[in-house]
């Protein structure tokens, strides 16, 4: 493991250049140096001499600097004679004269401007494509539940069984808890701002109608979007690359039917269950700061609980429900499809998948608003 | 052992025993590997042949024995930072194992750019020139692997493996999946790249052909151990069963034309 050297000797009208030591990676650094240095003198000589004896280490990246030296000497159309080649390296040396023949094709910078509206562009119909992928998918959907009610015996039962159990009976303990702590957080908020004009007894109405009416199901569906929703897209995602989703079409099964409407299904039937136990953890919690916080007992909070709600209420929270899951459901799915093969697209895909889903879901809450405002709910 | 006898090894496993639970997969196993050769390893299907190669280089660990790779002992810790041979090896994975989100020419720069310090001019002409060296061309490189076929996989992979000039490469099952046109390909490229590189290469491997065309040496994995090892004309003269077998059975035969 001796450093290399590069000497240079004058002959005549022309150079000697003797590379001794190892021409290894390792001494990378004060190789690219020492061939650096020798450009100018190589440029201005007419023949050049290359004596390899003196390697005692030689590696690609050393032949490969070897190489460019005398490359560059007839490039510049003056004589390289390269001796001394010991047989060890011989092979080596040639592989190196064969290679990076091709200069690479310069890559054209595009206009900044143009770029842009590309860009813009690009955006523009991805959206669209993102509207058009929705779409197709909520129609296969359908279609395949119509098949199903007629063949009401190709559903999956146990599938959708586990489905089920993965999705709803598993999230009931976090779903509990968040909700109990966001019901008891609205009614501390309630009682210490309200108690400055002594309308505390309405906090129990702010909590109520804001639970069942809005934040019960809307919590629990963004819950579920983050929780279910990006395991599906990751899970479908991971079919998809190992091929297991070709796997199906080509025993002539349809993925929609065997993997997606049990997922879609147990959603829908998962998400009014699980918004149901998260109200009422949201009111218990709620009921449980009244008595330490607001010096109200249960007795008197479930009084005005009941005067303050209606089943009305209690609907207008509950029918979002489903139709927030088949969001959920149906963009989760459709983005795990779109994952393509490499480790990164299926993070991107489920990033997506939950970012577009939680925005779907607040966006069908305002839309739901509007629509109840308008028929009196 | 005299050091200078141990000097020729480039792999020397001695009793080494490896286990999953109460199953015993390698069972007190030796090998030793000479430095320049290609050695084949053949085996059972599920008898621990990625085993053993995967003990060497320490993804597994194990319960006993030592390993040593260009006489330095490999920990079998897994902490790959440690890893004091890391630079010295080349791994080819059976599947590529190739990093799905970096275009073909980054794979291949990856542990360049990682290990030396480089101007981005000599990475790029390096990583060219291996991946010519394996026979790709220039527009390949701009490729991401999941638009590669399972032959330009399994080339990249071997770049890869060669970026860093390693002194041992480990091949899975190079050429399992190719058709034999392109598995005679691969291996006369292992064959030429040993040349010229003066490569030390460890080959599990199940095709007859490779084993008879580029390997020095052939080692059978049999029972958790090293049952016969030797060049190709020893192993089809080996008494043990399996080996028999594998190297007279039904199969193998086929590879004869049928005398009419």
């Amino acid at each position: 493991m001796s450093s290399p050297l590069l000497t240079a000797t004058a002959t005549g009208d022309g150079i000697e250049l003797r590379p001794v030591g190892s021409w290894t990676a390792a001494h990378v650094k004060s190789l690219e140096a020492l061939s650096d240095g020798v450009a100018a003198e190589l440029d201005r000589s007419r023949s050049v001499k290359l004596d390899l004896a003196g390697l005692s280490e030689l590696d690609t990246l050393g032949a490969w600097l070897i190489e460019k030296l005398s490359r560059r000497v007839l490039a510049a159309g003056h004589r390289a004679d390269v001796t001394g080649i010991a047989d060890d390296y011989a092979g080596l040396i040639e592989e190196m004269h064969q290679v990076n023949r091709h200069s690479s094709a310069p890559i054209a910078t595009p206009n900044p401007v143009l770029a842009r509206l590309g860009d813009l562009g690009r955006s523009a119909s991805n959206a669209t494509e993102d509207v058009a992928v929705f779409l197709q998918m909520l129609g296969s959907l359908f279609l395949v539940l119509v098949g199903m009610l007629r063949r009401p015996r190709s559903l999956r039962i146990t599938s959708l069984v586990y489905q089920l159990y993965k999705v709803g009976w598993q999230a009931i303990p976090i779903m509990v808890l968040i909700t109990f702590l966001i019901g008891a957080i609205i009614a501390q908020q309630g009682f210490f701002h309200f108690r400055r004009f002594g309308a505390e007894s309405y906090t129990v109405d702010m909590v109520g109608i804001l639970v069942l009416r809005e934040l019960g199901v809307l919590i629990v569906a963004i819950m579920v979007a983050g929780r279910s929703g990006s395991a599906y897209t990751a899970e479908l995602g991971s079919m998809k690359m190992r091929e297991e989703i070709d796997a199906l079409l080509t025993m002539g099964l349809d993925p929609v039917e065997v993997l997606i409407l049990p997922r879609v299904v147990a959603l829908v039937i998962a998400l009014p269950i699980l918004s149901f136990i998260g109200s009422v953890a949201a009111l218990y919690g709620g009921g449980l700061i009244a008595q330490f916080y607001g010096d109200m007992g249960p007795p008197i909070y479930i009084a005005r609980l009941h005067e303050a709600i209606s089943v009305t209420h209690f609907e207008v929270g509950i029918i979002k429900a489903p139709f927030m899951a088949l969001v959920i459901g149906v963009v989760a799915c459709s983005e795990g499809l779109r994952v393509k093969g490499s480790a990164e697209s299926l993070g991107r895909q489920t990033t997506t998948s939950v970012v577009k889903s939680i925005f779907l879901v607040i966006v069908l809450d305002g839309l739901f608003a509007v629509f109840f405002a308008s028929i009196g709910m | 052992m005299m050091p200078e006898e141990a000097q020729q090894f480039a792999i020397r496993v001695h009793d080494l025993v490896v286990g999953f639970g109460r199953q015993v997969v390698l069972d007190h196993l030796s090998l030793d590997v000479r430095k320049g050769e290609i050695l084949g390893l053949v085996g059972a299907s599920g008898g621990g042949k990625s085993v053993l190669m995967r003990t060497i280089i320490g993804l597994i660990p194990r319960q006993s024995g030592e390993i040593e790779v260009m006489c330095r002992p490999i920990s079998g810790a897994l902490d790959r930072g440690t890893q004091p041979a890391a630079g010295s090896w080349g791994i080819l994975f059976q599947q590529g194992a190739l990093f799905s989100s970096l275009t073909v020419r980054q794979n291949v720069q990856f542990p360049l750019r990682e290990n030396l310090v480089l101007s981005q001019a000599l990475v790029d002409e390096i990583a060219t020139a291996k991946l010519e060296m394996v026979g790709l061309t220039q527009p390949d490189g701009d490729k991401f692997p999941s638009e590669l076929s399972g032959g330009m996989t399994k080339r990249v992979a071997l770049a890869r493996a060669l970026a860093l000039d390693p002194a041992i490469v480990f091949l899975d099952e190079p050429t399992s999946g190719l058709d034999p046109i392109a598995a005679g390909e691969f291996d006369a490229l292992i064959k030429t790249l040993q040349q010229t590189l003066g490569l030390t290469v460890f080959m599990v491997t199940h095709d007859l052909a490779s084993l008879n065309t580029v390997c020095d040496r052939v080692a059978a994995l049999a029972d958790g151990k090293i049952v016969a090892i030797g060049s190709m004309r020893d192993l089809l003269q080996s008494e043990h069963p399996w080996v028999r077998a594998y190297f007279h059975g039904k199969r193998s035969q086929m590879l004869q034309p049928k005398a009419s």
